[in-house]
């Protein structure tokens, strides 16, 4: 299965310096797509599963997909996966941009570095000729700073991905930036890229990309391009306010966390929405390639204390370093999130860090002495200089720099920890979308919303509208969206897509642009296939049912008003159907007919 | 009436499905460096300009050809490349000022607006390339555009 995949990887031995290429097993590119689900594949055939994350044992995989670098709509992504460093589960961390297309370009489908170097290397490929480097001068310097530099060395055309001084310090959800401000965000995937002293890739291709059926791939792709156009929130949502269209939406559904979770609904929300954020500091939409909507936001706030320029906040980040510490100063906020940018850090896990660790302080649990400083909602300064510290991991930071799971553990709170299998939630309270808590609760990379978005039907009624308070038809609904996501991903187009098409025009362009005979049924069975697959690594590394749960705020403290007053999550009783949907036993664990359905019996 | 690629760079966003678009439709590949099109991008100063032939009408690679293997068609204004008369001597290249025509895989390559076609305007979603009528147009958007180039490369002067 050549076409629109290269068909080759490189691997890279970071301890022995060497590099190296290898063709892609065909039949393992068919079962598992690309992306996500084949560098999954390889993680579990190739990675301990018990290994500490930050070991050199560790393997760290950038994996474009089939679809990367094609006409298909949004097919600019590429993915991270590894063993996370925040959480010890399987990861997989996803990015657009520029770069994964580059690496196809260049001639490869992905990249899996192994070992780690005894100093700081620069790995550089143009067109097939791949070398690691030494890192010259570039350790320690920001991500903008290290693309800056590598342009400078290398030429304007390498598309670059990099940490910055977080991953190198191993900060626990130190993520990977690509075109400056585009991030593998969420799960350490910087960090492990740390602990191999490898700061950078960067990456030169000339080369092309073919459909197998080029007028069938064509006419898909502009299928999908009218939908993504006529579609509410792809046609005029995304591309007019960026994702943060969500915050005046999840507010007014009383879903928006507020002070780690301790209310549902944010009074300055208004303050920190798309709206505004279009109104007082856009400059520019900025679109991944390939992707009609262009969602991204150039910004700048031009004076103050916060000034600086840089891209977004998103709607997960505004809210993480806004309504999550009780910030409602859009500059402050904003300036935090260019931090995170360019000292290389998730957004979302570093806002919700600084709020969890003021939720901390406010009870009582952390002195002032211990903090430094008064570590209360609502501080602006406190907040920038918290993130920054972090990122760094100077003084207190260094504390911060755990995630909020160790911090509220080391404290002896680990209930007051906002989050699932070690990782923090992102933008809504599941006590207002009971989906959404199962969903917390059996993603398989911890707390996340982009693994099976249940606010789609829950909040905006795609495919079909759900009653967000209700239990039922949520194990259903959610398992369906996470086998799609899972193949979604893989394929290398952007989630964002699904809120105007599915799978049979995914399946449309995946098939006219590798040749495969995949239909509908068989993409949405290698999407499952990749979810038991990741279940299994989860479960070799040490992850049982008692892991599939949610804080006790959610399970037992009634969200204190709004429209989701006196709501909490009924997880039980969803995740009893989860698992019996999902053909595993009452323990969560896949059944051997299961495996063998999905042909996973030799991964097991 | 005869029609013109208009070109809007303030709608554009950088996805670069022009380029995309015109590879697969002229060089056979997503492949965007055989892209006629190319959109020139500035990270840092949000700078995203869709760089495409104009089709001049007193086009200096048409007039300094030496093989006179550029023409200008008279009744539509779309400059060709006579593939039979071109040996790729390159200084078309250099003779145009924006660097919109390049010698790719042994010939002279520029837009020739895929027979009357756009495959980038297909695909263009923000509405930043159109392909319309002229009879006011063509130098209209010509002179904005040129004078938005003039702007900037004053300001990079500065």
């Amino acid at each position: 299965m050549t076409h629109a995949n290269t068909g080759m990887m490189l691997r890279v031995d970071l301890s022995r310096r060497t590099v190296r290429e290898e063709p892609i097993k065909t039949e393992l590119a068919r079962a598992y797509i690309g992306g996500r689900g084949l560098g999954t594949r390889l993680i579990c055939d190739e990675v301990d599963a018990k290994v500490d994350p930050l070991d050199p044992a560790n393997k760290l995989i950038l994996a474009a997909g089939p679809l990367t670098g094609t006409t298909a709509m949004c097919g600019g992504r590429y993915m991270a996966i590894t063993k996370g460093a925040l959480t010890g589960a399987i990861a997989c961390s996803n990015s657009g941009g520029n770069f994964g297309p580059e690496l196809k370009y260049a001639g490869y489908d992905m990249i899996v570095l192994e070992g780690a170097a005894s100093e700081p290397m620069i790995l550089v490929i143009e067109d097939k000729a791949a070398a690691l480097r030494p890192a010259d001068g570039l350790w320690g310097k920001t991500v903008h700073e290290t693309e800056d530099a590598l342009h400078a060395q290398l030429g304007p055309d390498y598309k670059c991905v990099s940490i910055g001084p977080a991953g190198e310090k191993l900060v626990r959800f130190a993520c990977i930036l690509n075109d400056k401000a585009r991030a593998a965000g969420r799960s350490g995937v910087g960090a492990v890229m740390g602990s191999k002293r490898l700061k950078a890739v960067a990456v030169r291709g000339t080369g092309g990309l073919t459909a197998a059926d080029p007028p069938a791939f064509r006419a898909a792709c502009l299928d999908a391009f009218a939908k993504l156009k006529a579609g509410p929130i792809t046609g005029t949502g995304l591309p007019k306010f960026g994702t943060a269209i969500l915050v005046n939406v999840i507010n007014e559904s009383g879903v928006f966390p507020t002070r780690n979770f301790q209310q549902g609904q944010f009074e300055s929300a208004e303050q920190i929405s798309g709206e505004t954020i279009a109104e007082e500091i856009l400059i520019r939409n900025r679109a991944c390639m390939a992707c009609p909507m262009a969602c991204g936001r150039v910004t700048a706030i031009r004076d103050g204390k916060f000034q600086g320029r840089g891209e977004g906040p998103e709607y997960e980040s505004i809210w993480a370093l806004a309504a999550d510490v009780g910030v409602s100063d859009l500059a402050a906020a904003t300036k935090a999130n260019y931090i995170c940018n360019e000292l290389g850090m998730d957004t979302i896990t570093a806002g919700a860090t600084v709020a969890c660790a003021m939720e901390l302080y406010e009870k009582g649990a952390i002195s002032k002495s211990e903090a430094g400083c008064e570590l209360r909602f609502g501080d602006a300064d406190v907040l920038v200089e918290m993130i920054t510290k972090m990122g760094r991991r100077e003084g207190f930071g260094d504390v911060l720099a755990e995630g909020a799971a160790r911090v509220a553990k080391k404290y002896g709170r680990p209930e007051l920890f906002m989050g699932a299998k070690g990782q923090e939630f992102p933008a809504y309270d599941p006590r207002g979308v009971l989906g959404m808590g199962l969903q917390y609760a059996t993603s398989n990379r911890g707390g996340c919303h982009v693994r099976g978005y249940m606010i789609a039907p829950e909040i905006l009624s795609v495919p079909q509208k759900m009653d967000p308070h209700a239990a039922e038809g949520k194990a259903a609904m959610n398992i369906a969206l996470q086998n799609l996501t899972a193949a979604l991903d893989s394929s290398g187009v952007c989630l964002f897509v699904v809120f105007s098409i599915g799978a049979a025009e995914l399946t449309a362009m995946l098939k006219s642009a590798t040749g495969a005979a995949y239909d509908v049924d068989e993409f949405l069975r290698v999407g499952e296939r990749i979810w038991n697959l990741e279940k299994l690594f989860n479960q070799r590394a040490g992850f049982s049912k008692k892991d599939d749960t949610l804080p006790r705020r959610m399970l037992s403290e009634p969200m204190p008003g709004g429209p989701a007053g006196g709501k909490t999550v009924p997880l039980d009783e969803m995740m009893k159907e989860y698992y019996c949907l999902r053909g595993w036993d009452a323990d969560g664990r896949p059944t051997k007919e299961k495996l063998a359905a999905l042909d996973l019996q030799s991964a097991s | 009436m005869s029609k013109a690629l208009l070109i809007e760079p303030d709608k554009c966003t950088s996805c670069r499905l022009c380029e995309l678009a015109c590879s697969a439709r002229n060089a056979g590949a997503f492949r965007p460096t055989r892209s006629r099109i190319q959109v020139a991008v500035n990270v840092d100063e949000a700078f995203y300009f869709p760089m495409v032939c104009f089709q001049c009408p007193d086009a200096p690679c048409v007039e300094q050809c030496p093989t006179q293997a550029l023409e200008r068609d008279p009744s539509t204004g779309l400059v060709r490349v006579l593939e039979d008369l071109c040996n790729e001597c390159g200084v078309c290249e250099t003779a145009c000022p924006y660097g919109v025509i390049r010698c790719m895989d042994g010939k002279a390559r520029k837009c020739e607006l895929c027979g009357g076609e756009p495959e980038c305007v297909r695909f263009c979603a923000p509405g930043a390339l159109r392909y319309e009528p002229t009879e006011q147009w063509p130098s209209e958007s010509r002179q904005a555009y040129a004078g938005q180039l003039r702007e900037l490369c004053e300001e990079a002067r500065r």
